[in-house]
């Protein structure tokens, strides 16, 4: 069951609210709808479930509604339609003292600026949740180190925010998030205020907590390269509604339309492609069947240097290439075995494109991507650098 | 011009519901009169039984340390209030400094609470905030008019007419102060279940404390200049040697209580601000 099921959740903002649902109803576009009503269209019939222990990134440009969506899971605003069921309570409907309880109990977030408050200690930062919950001073104040503690700043919890850089003010945020022991954090642009090597840093900080918390999170960023990084899966905003949700990898290899994949154009891919987007059809012969001869034909045939063997059951056994074959050839030997050549570097169909590039500068021959040491694939230098610059007929959809 | 309206009897109205206050209501007023004015004069005779070297001391200390250990302030209070006493205005002086003290109190008790429901309430804020500037715009003068007749005269129509000309400005910082922090700081506390009641005293008031502070300078500042003025109806302290310069137009002892006045305003403003500045 989900943790977090949000369905056909939707804002407008302005005062002609009926007409203006009425116009999404018929398909009209935010655009049309601020300029027949004056309404904007914060978030459109979002509709997506998110499982315990996932990342769900939220991706879109500025304005496209992910802060509001954001807001409207834990009701910082006022849903216009639609429901948001955590755990399978509604919370777009409950009474006031029951969402405090859910804020309390399950949601926590962590904001783009912080959100620190700057007359309290780290450490009564992190206590604030505890605080409003009424949990005696020096049980909260424990909780509150052990989460400081995780974050790396267990010996800072008597300085003020100001006193600390930007990195380990949200490292403050997210220890006040995750004091609580929430089931869902929220997290706004959490990382987008931070200078880039900083924004890394904590990225892979998160995904090690996130190894050891097992939390529900639900992310927002503007950026692919951070989504990609660490969602689980990913929703892609535009004008309010969610174009596309999917795995880094669905969203890269088959963009859902023109907005996305122009979002995706200018992405690292060599952070999310594995060996499998980009390997080919290998030319393979039968160690079993063929010799030096069949070897040089299809060599031939196909203008390459050198060919993988196999055996029957297609395992990998190496590769000849064309001039140990000729010369086999006219010393009359039969025996594929005896040119064989066996010290390639093989990968698996999962490895990423980053490593396989590293091994293909080296190496003769194109790297053979195997499956249980049976050869599905090649990949050649061209694929690589074709799939680096983001030419997308070479990568095979998954 | 405009002869064919005939004069409205405005005045006429005012006076009208005057009396009828000061009468409807003479069963709180005239308590009010007598216990208040009994508990004021005590408060300023008491402090005037205090030995003024004691509260010179007093105050040079506080002052050095409300200013983070310097010792200017220290210095201007002993220099003035040894001047003022010397002057022979150190019975004025502290009245005068009772009224503004009681005054600024109410008027803070009053206007903290007023702008905390107006930064709650747009509704709030759109009926008070015109009669704020109805308030600060009338001649200060006006104002003892009704505060004589409903409290007669001395030092309870002389606070009145102070809370009435010098709350406004608390009510406004408070509002603007609350309303100025920041929308991710009030979405942290919503965000993590406060309470309507959590969300003002853990984050918002804090927040806003500096503004409300400068807010409360402005109305002590004003309490002052309204308790000066209140002499005019018999309020005592250092008004009174103005107003009676004033009446024999003797320009000499109308400096002295005037810039005692002065003094009293420096040392009284400098410590509001240094309080809130911290
Ligand atoms: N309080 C508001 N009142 C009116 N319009 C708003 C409000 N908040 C957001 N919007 C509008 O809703 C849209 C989505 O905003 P937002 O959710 O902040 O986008 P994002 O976080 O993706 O940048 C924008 O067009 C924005 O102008
Ligand atoms: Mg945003």
């Amino acid at each position: 069951m989900p943790v977090i099921a949000v369905k056909d959740l939707s804002k407008v903002f302005g005062k002609n609210i009926k007409q203006s649902l009425k116009l999404l109803d018929e398909g009209k576009k935010k655009d049309e709808i601020l300029k027949e009503t004056g309404d904007t269209v914060g978030v459109n019939r979002a509709s997506f479930e998110v499982e315990a222990g996932e990342i769900f990134v939220i991706m879109g440009l500025s304005g496209s509604g992910k802060s509001t969506l954001i807001r409207l899971i834990n009701r910082l605003i006022e849903p216009t339609e639609g429901s948001v069921t955590i755990d399978g309570e509604n919370l777009a409907t409950m009474n006031k003292d029951d969402l405090r309880r859910v804020r309390r109990e399950k949601l926590s977030m962590v904001f783009q600026k912080f959100g620190l408050f700057p007359f309290r200690t780290i450490l009564e930062n992190a206590e604030y949740g505890l605080e409003v919950q009424g949990m005696p001073k020096q049980e909260r104040e424990e909780k509150a180190k052990k989460a400081l503690d995780l974050v790396g700043l267990g010996n800072y919890v008597n300085q003020y925010p100001e006193q600390l850089s930007g990195g380990m003010q949200q490292r403050v945020g997210l220890a006040r998030a995750l004091a609580n022991d929430p089931e869902v954090l929220l997290m706004d642009e959490a990382f987008s205020a931070l200078d880039p090597l900083i924004r890394k840093d904590m990225q892979d900080e998160l995904l090690e907590l996130q190894q050891s918390m097992q939390k529900t999170i639900i992310f927002i960023t503007h950026d692919l390269d951070e989504a990609l990084r660490i969602g689980d899966r990913i929703a892609l905003m535009k004008d309010g509604s969610i174009v596309q949700i999917g795995t880094p990898e669905e969203i890269l290899v088959n963009p859902a339309n023109d907005y996305v994949e122009r979002f995706v154009e200018d992405v690292d891919r060599s952070k999310v492609l594995t060996a499998e987007n980009i390997m080919k059809r290998p030319e393979t012969i039968n160690i079993e069947k063929h010799g030096p001869r069949v070897a040089l034909e299809r060599m031939a045939e196909e203008g390459i240097s050198s060919i993988y063997v196999t055996d029957s059951k297609r395992n990998l056994k190496g590769y000849v290439t064309a001039d140990d074959a000729s010369a086999a050839r006219k010393k009359e030997i039969r025996d594929l075995k005896e040119i064989l050549k066996t010290n390639v570097p093989t990968v698996e169909r999962d490895k990423p494109m980053q490593e396989i590039f590293e091994l293909i500068y080296d190496s003769p021959v194109p790297i053979p991507v195997v499956d249980n040491g049976k050869l599905v694939g090649i990949i050649i230098r061209g694929s690589v650098l074709a799939a680096l610059a983001g030419e997308s007929e070479v990568l095979n959809n998954v | 011009m405009f002869d064919f309206i005939p004069q409205i009897p405005l005045a006429d109205w005012v006076d009208a519901a005057t009396n009828f206050i000061t009468s409807t209501f003479s069963f709180v007023f005239n308590p009010i009169r007598n216990q208040f004015g009994d508990f004021m004069s005590w408060t300023a005779s008491q402090l005037s039984a205090i030995p003024p070297f004691v509260i010179v001391i007093l105050v040079a200390v506080c002052a050095f340390f409300i200013t983070g250990k310097r010792i200017g302030l220290a210095a201007f209070s002993v220099v003035g209030l040894i001047l003022i006493d010397n002057q022979g205005l150190w019975d004025q002086l502290m009245s005068t400094f009772t009224l503004v003290i009681i005054a600024s109190l109410l008027s803070i008790i009053i206007g903290v609470p007023v702008g905390i429901l107006m930064s709650k309430s747009k509704t709030a804020e759109a009926i008070i905030l015109p009669i704020l500037d109805f308030m600060q715009t009338m001649p200060a003068f006006v104002y003892l008019i009704p505060a004589v007749a409903f409290f007669s005269i001395g030092m309870v129509p002389g606070v009145f007419a102070s809370l009435i000309f010098a709350t406004p400005p608390t009510v406004r910082f408070t509002n603007l102060g609350i309303r100025q922090v920041s929308t991710e700081l009030v979405e942290a506390a919503e965000a993590f279940g406060s309470t309507g009641s959590q969300r003002l005293f853990k984050v918002e008031l804090p927040m806003a404390k500096k503004t409300i502070m400068a807010g409360i300078n402005q109305t002590v500042m004003l309490s002052l200049s309204m308790v000066v003025i209140a002499s005019m109806i018999g309020a005592p302290g250092l008004g009174r040697p103005v107003l009676s310069a004033l009446q024999r137009a003797q320009a000499g002892p109308g400096f002295v209580a005037g810039l005692s006045i002065v003094i009293l305003a420096i040392i009284m403003d400098r410590f509001t601000q240094n309080i809130y500045k911290k």
